[in-house]
């Protein structure tokens, strides 16, 4: 798997998500959920925009010293028996995975909470080498078994309900209980407990790296990542770049931001902290412990106007609110990363030639920036990605192009202007009946496939002023 | 006060009664209301679509028709936010930065400049009627006017108002959008129309024309009878239920 999940047009992605009522009810009431739970805990917090003002500036600070940083933590984490890779891209971040899995002649991987690693399509690598790779986050294990890419970035499976759940695990491992979440999650318990004691490597992602000490955090609410990081023997973290805050006080304010923003708590179950290796007094953790530190594309946001893309927290507040998202489903952005936050982060990721349309699925409602507890300006940049488009990459469709051209000349001559004011209801006369139009033509018929247009009025408002105007004049010459 | 009117290009062609309840108002609580003929469009169609260049084109040409204005107050949250962005897009400009700052910070929307500037919270109007009220995405984030509709529609004597269901979420209007992602605006604008009817409202009121046509159109073609009404429809009324 790469960034891009798959090879399904936009249009039939689409039509797809939308067709999916199931899907859509049980995104639409999750949605709901975490939108409830953020708004109740920021308002406990009582001063919400402070503490994002706060997260946004440890961020920016973090981003615009991120060589010092990465730097300090590869340090610490050498000073604690661990190994630093620098992985430029998915290939490098792939080999040098394998080949640690490869000398430890292991036969399972268990892996937990790493959206990185399948940006950059580690478990195919490693399986192709010969390991069985486990996905140990319940959520990611559903998706793995049914074959399924995640669709939300905290709830990777949240496009699926209970009923789906029973019948995937009853089809791929013989389940025959109900379809109770306690009784499911007590299955899928006593299937992943045995992964865990047989693995012989741990791959986890990363919530936060701290800088000052080396350590790794993870944060999760169900205990599974904490069966990966103390039982394998070995160890490896995989990060993207960009996932690292140089104190344990930054570390802090972030992650109170990111569990409200995410699923509306204060805390999660389990904050872990992992750093290095076992010492001598330990009694668990891993003998050999490796940080590969992805970059694939990262840098090159550096220093552009995109930079404030790398905040992200992976909280997924802006998926929580997206109407679109609602309506399309993950699935529909044909990305690791959907929602808004992946429709910015994708192109820049992966270029803009698969990814063209994402974009511009988005009304530009600005719920995402609203919400956003680091501060990205998403809805702002989802417009400058269509300025590049449009701009630089010149993939905008020819009448549209020729339509804008058209605007740009009847918005700057007010006398071109003032004459569609006058001429418009009667151009639009031949679709019009009963003061609507209900199948337009050209550009209005996107629209009016969906709702009825009001035609326009019988006078503009400028012809009402002037007459008006003439009247008064009347009025006080008489 | 001299106020100049900026109309909105929606209104101006499309719903022109707009226009006039808001000269109406604000000739009301005293303002001398000018209409600057040269102005057009605010040029958000082209500015959201990625075509800055030609948005830009539009931006000028609004600049200098409102160069000479000392307010300027449209009945369009959205359109007003966008002006609001002017002096972001031409930062850097030598020619054009300050005179972007200047229109900008003179611009109201027309309930923000009856609260915010003039202190207006009650127009004396009168309106019998259920009613409910969408607060348009750009209104409410990019321009940040929450509380002066509201305060302005608590205070119409004889309203029953009702609070729209999950109002905050967009109606799937978005400009271009609605016919770029007919599909997915068609979602969006059927779960707002479900909202609606949700209250039993008679009437759906907004502060942005782009957003009511959207659900209005909607509305109508899903056969349901909500009137939908700008803000200054309801505002400028004196006696028992619709017109002035």
């Amino acid at each position: 798997m790469s960034v891009k999940i798959g090879d399904v047009s936009y249009k039939d992605r689409i039509d797809k998500g939308i067709e999916n009522d199931f899907m859509r009810q049980a995104v639409s009431s999750a949605q709901g959920r975490f939108r409830k739970g953020r708004l109740s805990q920021a308002e406990e917090l009582g001063n919400w925009e402070d503490w994002r003002q706060l997260g946004s500036e440890i961020r920016t600070h973090t981003l615009e010293n991120i060589d010092y940083y990465l730097y300090q933590l590869s340090e610490q984490v050498e000073k604690r028996g661990g190994n630093v890779f620098f992985a430029q891209t998915a290939e490098e971040a792939n080999e040098y995975i394998e080949n640690v899995v490869k000398k430890k002649q292991a036969k399972k991987v268990v892996k937990t909470k790493s959206m990185v690693t399948e940006e950059i399509g580690l478990n195919e690598a490693l399986e192709k080498s010969g390991a069985e790779v486990v996905e140990s986050d319940l959520g990611e294990w559903i998706l793995q078994l049914d074959e399924d890419p995640p669709s939300h970035i905290v709830t990777p499976a949240l496009h699926k309900n209970r009923q789906q759940i029973r019948e995937t695990f009853a089809d791929k491992r013989g389940y025959d209980k109900t379809d109770s979440p306690e009784e499911l999650a007590a299955f899928a318990r006593e299937q992943l407990r045995h992964d865990f004691l047989t693995a012989d490597v741990g791959i986890t992602g990363c919530n936060f790296a701290i800088a000052e000490s080396g350590a790794i955090t993870l944060v999760t609410n169900e205990g599974n990542a904490e069966m990966v990081t103390s039982l394998p023997d070995t160890q490896i973290t995989v990060m993207g770049m960009e996932r690292l805050v140089p104190t344990w006080e930054d570390m802090e304010v972030l992650v109170s931001l990111l569990t409200r923003a995410a699923v509306g708590q204060k805390l999660t179950s389990y904050i872990t902290a992992y750093t290095g290796t076992r010492l001598e007094e330990e009694i668990d953790g891993p003998n050999d412990y490796h940080l590969v530190i992805v970059d694939n594309g990262r840098s090159k946001i550096l220093g552009t106007e995109f930079q404030s893309a790398l905040h992200c927290i992976r909280c997924a507040a802006c998926i929580n609110v997206c109407p679109v998202y609602r309506h399309v489903g993950g699935h529909a952005y044909n990305s690791i990363y959907p929602g808004p936050i992946g429709a910015v982060l994708t192109p820049l990721l992966d270029g803009y030639d698969d990814h063209k349309e994402l974009p511009y699925a988005s009304s530009l409602c600005a719920a995402c920036t609203e919400a956003c507890p680091v501060k990205i300006p998403l809805h702002e940049q989802l417009i400058r990605h269509r300025e590049i488009i449009v701009e630089e990459e010149k993939k905008s469709p020819v009448s549209e192009k020729i339509m804008m051209k058209g605007f740009a000349q009847w918005a700057s001559n007010p006398a071109a202007y003032k004459l569609s004011t006058k001429v418009a209801r009667t151009a639009l006369k031949p679709w019009t009946k009963d003061e609507f139009v209900e199948n337009g033509p050209g550009p209005l018929k996107g629209w009016t496939d969906v709702r009825d247009f009001p035609a326009p009025g019988k006078q503009s408002f400028r012809a009402w002023w002037n007459e008006r105007a003439k009247g008064e004049k009347q009025n006080a010459n008489s | 006060m001299k106020v100049s009117l900026f109309i909105t290009c929606v209104s101006d062609i499309v719903f022109a009664d707009v226009g006039k309840h808001t000269v109406e108002i604000l000739e009301r609580v005293g303002c001398e209301v000018d209409f600057p003929a040269a102005q057009t469009c605010c040029g958000q169609p082209a500015y959201n679509s990625g075509y800055l260049q030609e948005a830009k084109k539009s931006m000028k040409q609004m600049i200098k028709a409102f160069k000479n204005s000392e307010y300027v107050v449209g009945p369009s949250g959205s359109c007003v936010g966008m002006l609001k962005e002017y002096p972001h897009i031409f930062q850097g400009d030598p020619e054009w930065e300050q005179p972007a700052i200047d229109l900008a910070n003179k611009s109201y929307e027309i309930t923000q400049f009856l609260v915010d500037v003039l202190g207006v919270t009650d127009l004396g109007s009168t309106f019998k009627g259920r009613v409910t009220y969408h607060p348009s995405c750009h209104m409410t984030r990019v321009l940040g006017v929450k509380d002066a509709p509201q305060k302005l529609l608590q205070s119409v004597k004889g309203i029953d108002f009702v609070e729209l269901p999950v109002k905050e979420d967009c109606c799937g209007f978005g400009g271009t959008f609605s016919v770029k992602n007919p599909e997915i605006s068609r979602e969006m604008v059927k779960e707002k129309s479900q909202h609606v009817s949700e209250t039993k409202a008679e009437y759906l009121v907004g502060g942005d024309m782009g957003c009511l046509m959207n659900i209005g159109g909607r509305m109508r073609r899903e056969g349901k009878d909500v009137k939908v009404v700008h803000i200054t429809e309801i505002l400028n009324t004196h006696s028992e239920g619709g017109k002035a």
